[in-house]
């Protein structure tokens, strides 16, 4: 198959000039200018892929994108396929844009005079097989970028959601947001009975508004760390129960001995009252007009 | 799977039991489990131990360090010639003890390690196998 | 054989577990804490367990038993002080020690036994008045 590419790198690069004014024009007909990305990167990047596309093939690149010489080709396609994903470009979009080229290519296969018709038919099935490879590449690039993003984010958000608040003197919340999985509860609520101990406080306000569902594992993870803070001599109040979860605990029987208030607001006001305080709205004196 | 180490250790007395406890600590921590997942094993470890003393008549524990692909663990393999556990689903229920215990031990034991096992003959002796692994 | 000190403070016994107890050690506890609460008429029992890095089941029964024990001569007991590995451990073994109070400390263990024994007081003082 690699013979398919001998005569290519000569044609790509007597025509260069012409090829690209070919490929852009075009480009400019199916509308692929628009206003998401700007003319003069478009044109740029048309120019960077042809012009690595053909030292790759002069240097006698094997059919195989992985191998060195195709290092600066993969490099221009990992830059196309960057900026148009932070463009809002989809992946198959940014790959239409690769496959593009095989028109003015093929148009410049089909004007050569030579009547060879078996070795055309050869190089145009190659092209055709290395632009299908290089178009995919892009979206290859764009598919782990995106993986490279979720993962993060995850990271993140395991970060963010598990915090424990001291909301007063003693009394800690646990604000839960997302999905809980065991593995995620087991290490939240560890670090939960750890934190009563380094900050001596008696309350624990668990609160679950932002949890969508939870299953039987979570429930009694749940219910474990309620009855662990007891045995430590503190006490838990769960809050924000949704309709559903409250459903869930039900039907799967689960006895969910523990004290619970609808808001953690609520929960707050009871812990407050445990430790023997208490909050009152100061009653302002009608002579006193000034805030 | 590797075994790093591998020592027997006698269970003979209540003062045995817990020189098992500091045995399985100072290895579920040389090994790099969390404060929690050592704890959990050495209650285990404490809760075999003491029924290898008290119904098996003593024993041994082979302890062991463990190296698969991908994890690190500990095994514990206690092995007494007592009486034999007749009936090894009851008294793996929680409640029932054929002692003055109160029928936690093996139920529990059970529950805080990852892997466990029970082989028994009556007359000849009980074998309990119980492994952990690094989170 | 080794010894587990209690001390008296007030109406109060304090016990501070320092060793990593076997068995007989545990019993013998048992029986010194109740010989003591009946000599001292003691009337709060403070177990501080905050050195032990593991309660089993057999300790954790002995415990329950002091604090039923305890009861029956009118003392209050609590258990303060355990480590949260070892809260997590018990409640997996399935012992939650419902008749054990617990207090995440010696000073606010000392303050519950206190309130108790003033809420009984004042329970008391409420039935004679009316």
């Amino acid at each position: 198959m690699a013979n398919a590419y001998i005569s290519l790198p000569e044609l790509i690069s007597k025509n260069q000039t012409t090829l690209l004014h070919d490929w852009i024009s075009l480009q400019r007909q199916t509308g692929a200018f628009n206003r998401r990305i700007k003319e003069e990167v478009l044109l740029e990047q048309s120019r960077g892929l042809l012009t690595e596309l053909c030292s790759a093939l002069q240097a006698g690149a094997p059919n195989d994108l992985k191998a060195t010489e195709w290092s600066a080709t993969r490099k221009i396609l990992e830059e196309v396929s960057g900026t148009r994903t932070s463009l809002g470009f989809t992946p198959a979009e940014t790959a239409t844009f690769v496959f593009s080229l095989k028109e003015p290519i093929f148009n410049l296969l089909f004007a050569k005079t030579d009547s060879n018709v078996e070795k055309q038919q050869q190089e145009i099935w190659g092209i055709n097989l290395l632009i299908d490879k290089l178009g995919l590449y892009t979206t290859e690039v764009a598919q782990s970028a995106r993986e490279n993003v979720i993962a993060r984010q995850q990271q993140e958000l395991i970060e963010l959601s598990t915090p424990v608040v001291e909301l007063w003197e003693g009394i800690l919340a646990l604000p839960l947001i997302g999905t809980l999985d065991s593995e995620r509860t087991q290490v939240v609520m560890e670090n939960l009975l750890e934190r009563l101990v380094t900050s001596s406080a008696e309350f624990a306000i668990i609160d679950i508004t932002g949890v969508p569902t939870v299953d039987t594992l979570v429930a009694q993870h749940l219910i474990k760390t309620v009855s662990a803070a007891r045995l430590m001599g503190a006490d838990c109040i769960i809050s924000g129960i949704r309709p559903q979860i409250a459903q869930t605990i039900v039907h799967l029987g689960l006895e969910l001995n523990v004290v619970s208030k609808a808001t953690m607001a609520d929960a707050f006001a009871l812990a407050l009252r445990r430790t023997g305080r208490s909050v009152e709205k100061r009653v302002a004196s009608p002579k006193n007009g000034s805030l | 799977m590797i075994v790093e180490a591998d020592d027997v250790l006698p269970v003979r007395s209540t003062e045995d039991v817990v020189r098992v406890r500091q045995e399985v600590r100072s290895r579920t921590a040389a090994v790099g489990f969390s404060l929690v997942d050592q704890t959990k094993l050495i209650t285990a470890a404490s809760e075999i131990a003491r029924n290898t003393v008290i119904y098996g008549g003593g024993g041994t524990l082979r302890l062991q360090i463990l190296q698969n692909t991908t994890r690190r663990g500990v095994r514990l393999i206690f092995e007494d010639k007592g009486p034999g556990i007749p009936d090894i689903e009851r008294a793996l229920t929680d409640g029932y003890t054929s002692g003055s215990g109160l029928g936690l031990g093996l139920g529990g034991a059970r529950r805080l390690s990852n892997e466990f096992d029970i082989a028994s003959k009556p007359g000849e002796g009980t074998t309990i196998t119980l492994a952990r692994w690094k989170r | 054989m080794e010894h587990i000190p209690i001390l008296k403070i007030g109406d109060c016994l304090l016990v501070s577990i320092q060793v990593d107890m076997h068995d007989r050690l545990a019993i013998a506890l048992q029986n010194n804490l109740t010989e003591k609460i009946v000599i001292t008429k003691a009337r709060g029992v403070l177990i501080d367990i905050s050195a032990l890095e593991i309660v089993d089941s057999f300790i954790g029964r002995t415990l329950n038993n002091i604090a039923s024990m305890a009861n029956v001569l009118d003392a209050i007991t609590v258990v303060v002080g355990m480590r949260p590995a070892v809260a997590i451990t018990l409640v997996e073994l399935g012992l939650n020690l419902p008749g054990v109070r617990t207090a995440l400390d010696v000073d606010k263990g000392l303050v519950l036994i206190r309130n108790s024994i003033d809420d009984e007081l004042g329970e008391i003082d409420a039935g004679e008045l009316n």
